[in-house]
């Protein structure tokens, strides 16, 4: 038995620190974990709501909200931007990699720090600022930007292109500027701590899949990061410094000339995507290492072809930067380059399936332990096929010449990057609760939770591959009562008959969400006590001196481990590192 | 996978069984030259990805609820893994070629000669088209004549000759069975050039002349959408596309030159 209960002082053994040290300004990396994830947990609601304001407009476009009254067409467009800045960056990126990220990932190499702990501290307060000057965005004169999370100029560039792109742009770009470079300081410190920080006998190969997925996504933070940041000040240029990267001579916005140099839009387009899709798998990447580890740990199997698990991450990561025109097959990229991305776009669908396939074979008549952690992780499995295949449909430029922007690509990316995300993160939750809290969260609660949002991203996504087909555009700030009958024709046989169905299906998904929170709240006082190791995991984040809040984590006792991780058999399991007798 | 068309256009309380009846894939009409072969592509990518979902659900599904074996020997990973791989990789790289033909004939190579010439230009948040008249040729513009209230929205330049039979408007009308050169441009942000029923999109951005071509083929009213977010009033930048008869089309064109002032 190994204890891990919380015990009367769980800092018993640490120097007194006040509780601003301990809390606040800490760098201690589990509470800069947590201080992430509170982060996320705020970024999440508050993007949520945004979305579900979106829904009620398309559904009642009439409806006013109290204080506010009805939802123009600009702020509708605010939504969107702010909806879709908030979760890519505060939620999917942040969440993972820096939340846990911290507080499991220096554990799981045997490491009781993280390489650079004031830097740690550092990119939190500056991810922090970040949502803090984004969320301030709403209040700026002329309202929060509108240019979509991808910022595409002319639009971003000039202040006269519409409401809330000017105080507002200015605070978007500065909230993600700053986000860009509190992830490259925070991707630094992840990779060091990998490189250097490992125990004893932790070899590569030993590395848990979790740890590649968050070393894989570290790499391709610090390449798209860098550029993103590049190519925000030269945005920023633009608009203030008069220089005219993205602004062609001649350009015309809303009685505003540009006189200045010719520069060119689709430089922005280029710059943007070439972070733009290594973003988005920085987002699932530790999902999927999660997803590998959890099938494997709940069906007490190894992970199906561990080698090659390890070797598609990294393929992935490579093949994920030379993909980024298959965000342009239609927007001005030469057709023959349209044909290389697609190439190099298909390519990337083959290690994808590779590690579909191991997930299949490792569950295959397994009987795995259904617990909630299991159930949001065989959800992510189903919700990455689900958008994983219409992956390679929106990659031949010839159908994307018809489905670009419209709601299948937004059906697309909500199965595999924003529902599998969230999957991923709530695997983590059910998973390393009892880790941090020394409870259990209830299961009976966990499993409906499961059954409900399973339901509800189904009902809800799936549909918007219909209206996509059915040409409903993104970024529609109406689908009803336009003018132009031909359009209005168009929009009402093909898409509104769904819209209501799909925003009921919203609101299922929102509120299954409570659940979730009391489930939280109820179990960090209630719940059940854990044992040392619950799950009966193999990793070393379970390993007694290693536990985060434990009494025993600040002892200095050498950790080493000497076996690969999910070391299963039918009836007993060995953990990572010598235990000198059987564990329980 | 015959592709099924959707009646155009459709009275509103015709809304739901329209939809049932094009199910399960409800694109609108295909009036293109170029579209039943795109759409077709489309519906074999679309009937495949839904029999790989199915496949890989049963396979997950199965594989949870049958008794417990022995897991799976890595010697056989060439079976379970590197087999069904190469299949699949196979199957995507099929698919991808006959997508690049179809996108290599639309757009490899540039118009017909012979092609109707029409100039479109967006700027927030209306589409404007422009045909060179009698003389063939574009009369220049210039961002500085711009000015919508003096019925010169795209800045044409009066001192040149070639601008005087230039025709605007703000519908584009096409004859059917004709290739049309289209040169797109915007005047502000990006917008995107979007006609459904075309089976066709390309965005239109500011500083860059963008040619795409097309063949529509059957006379109707069609929807010209703009779908790259450009603005507020993103949503209501539309226009029609009227695609008549070439006799009809003759006819139009010759009315819009003499009320040429
Ligand atoms: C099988 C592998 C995949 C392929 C072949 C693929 C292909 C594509 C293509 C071609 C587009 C552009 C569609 C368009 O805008 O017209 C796209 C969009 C997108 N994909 Fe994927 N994808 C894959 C996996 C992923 C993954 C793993 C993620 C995220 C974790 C992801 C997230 C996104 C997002 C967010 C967009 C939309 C971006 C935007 O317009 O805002 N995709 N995908
Ligand atoms: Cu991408
Ligand atoms: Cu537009």
């Amino acid at each position: 038995m190994i204890p891990n209960q919380k015990s009367a002082n769980p800092h018993a053994l640490r120097p007194r620190l006040s509780f601003l040290r301990r809390y606040i300004f800490t760098t201690d990396h589990h509470v800069i974990g947590l201080q992430y994830l509170a982060l996320a947990l705020v970024a999440v609601a508050v993007g949520s709501t945004l979305s579900l304001l979106m829904r009620l407009h398309l559904s009642w476009p009439n409806l006013a909200l109290p204080f506010h009254g009805p939802i123009l067409p600009e702020d509708y467009l605010a939504l969107v931007t702010l909806h879709g800045t908030i979760m890519l960056f505060f939620v999917l990126t942040t969440a993972p990699q820096s939340g846990f990220g911290n507080l499991i990932l220096p554990a799981q190499i045997g490491s009781r720090t993280m390489a650079f702990p004031l830097l740690n501290a550092a990119s939190f307060w500056i991810t922090a600022a970040a949502l803090l000057t984004l969320l301030m965005s709403t209040f700026a004169q002329g309202g929060a930007a509108i240019s979509g999370w991808t910022a595409y100029p002319p639009l971003s560039a000039v202040a006269s292109a519409g409401p809330g792109q000017a105080l507002g742009m200015d605070l978007w770009l500065l909230s993600i500027g700053l986000f860009a470079i509190a992830s490259t300081i925070a991707s630094i410190n992840t990779l060091v701590t990998i490189i250097n920080l490992r125990c004893d006998g932790m070899t590569w190969e030993r590395l848990p899949l979790t740890v590649w997925g968050w070393f894989t996504a570290a790499l391709l933070s610090i390449l798209a990061f860098s550029v993103l940041l590049a190519a925000l000040v030269l945005l920023f240029c633009d608009r203030h410094a008069g220089t005219s990267f993205f602004l062609p001579a001649g350009d015309l916005v809303n009685g505003t000339l540009h006189s200045g140099g010719n520069g060119s839009p689709l430089l922005w387009l280029h710059l943007f995507w070439f972070f733009g899709h290594p973003e988005v798998y920085i987002a699932i990447l530790p999902g999927m290492g999660l997803t590998s580890m959890l099938l494997a740990n709940f069906s007490r199997r190894k992970v199906f072809a561990y080698r090659t698990m390890i070797l598609t991450t990294l393929l992935i990561g490579f093949l994920g930067i030379l993909v980024w025109g298959h965000h342009m097959f239609v927007a001005g990229l030469n057709p023959f380059a349209g044909t290389a991305f697609s190439i190099s776009t298909i390519a990337i669908a083959i290690p994808s399936t590779a590690k579909v396939l191991s997930w299949l074979a490792t569950t295959w008549r397994s009987r795995p332990h259904l617990t909630t952690a299991m159930l949001f992780s065989l959800g992510f499995v189903s919700l990455f096929i689900t958008g994983g295949l219409t992956g390679p449909i929106l990659a031949q430029p010839i159908l994307d010449q018809y489905l670009h922007n419209t709601f299948f690509v937004v059906a697309h990316f909500h199965f595999i990057m924003a529902m599998a995300g969230i999957f991923g993160l709530f695997s983590a939750t059910y998973y390393w609760f009892p880790l941090v809290t020394g409870r259990m969260m209830s299961e009976s609660l966990g499993r409906l939770h499961f059954w409900g949002t399973f339901l509800g991203a189904y009902t809800t996504f799936l549909p918007m591959h219909i209206t996509g087909l059915a040409a409903e555009p993104r970024h529609y700030a109406q689908l009803t009562g336009i003018p132009g009958t031909a359009a209005a024709s168009l929009l009402a046989h093909g898409s509104i008959p769904l819209q209501s169905h799909i925003t009921y299906s919203a609101i299922f998904l929102a509120s299954v969400q409570i659940l979730f929170f009391i489930n939280l709240i109820h179990s960090s006082h209630h719940g059940l006590p854990a044992t040392g190791n619950p799950w009966q995991a193999t990793t070393l984040e379970w390993h007694p001196e290693l536990a985060p809040f434990s009494d025993q984590f600040a002892s200095n006792e050498r950790i080493a481990v000497v076996r690969a991780p999910c070391a299963y058999s039918d009836t007993s399991f060995q953990t990572q590192w010598d235990t000198g007798h059987n564990p329980e | 996978m015959i592709p099924l068309t959707m009646p155009h256009p459709v009275a509103p309380h015709a809304l739901l069984s329209g939809l049932f009846r094009n199910l399960p894939w409800p694109l609108p009409q295909d009036a293109s030259a170029h579209g039943p072969a795109l759409d077709l592509h489309l519906f074999l990518n679309l009937w495949i990805a839904l029999g790989l979902f199915a496949l890989a659900h049963l396979l997950l599904l199965i594989g949870l609820l049958r008794r417990r074996s022995p897991e799976p020997s890595e010697d056989r990973i060439w079976r379970i893994e590197y087999l069904p791989l190469a299949a699949l990789a196979l199957l995507f790289i099929a698919l991808a070629v006959q997508a690049e033909r179809l996108w290599a004939a639309t757009r490899y190579t540039g118009a017909d000669p012979a092609a109707l010439q029409v100039e479109v230009t967006g700027m927030q948040f209306a589409w404007y088209f422009r045909y060179p008249g009698t003389d063939a040729t574009f009369g220049t513009t210039q961002p500085q004549l711009v000015s919508a209230a003096e019925g010169n929205p795209l800045g044409i330049d009066p001192s040149d000759p070639h601008s005087h039979d230039d025709l605007v408007t703000s519908e584009l009308v096409l004859p059917a069975g004709r290739e049309v050169d289209l040169r797109l441009h915007a005047q502000d942000v990006i917008h995107g050039f979007a006609i459904p029923e075309m089976r066709l999109k390309q965005n239109a951005v500011p500083g860059q002349t963008i040619h795409i071509h097309f063949t529509p083929t059957q006379p109707g009213t069609y929807a010209i959408l703009c779908t790259q977010l450009c603005g507020l009033g993103h949503y209501r930048m539309n226009a029609n596309l009227r695609v008549l008869p070439p006799a009809d089309f003759a006819q139009w064109i010759a009315e819009k030159e003499k009320a040429q002032p």
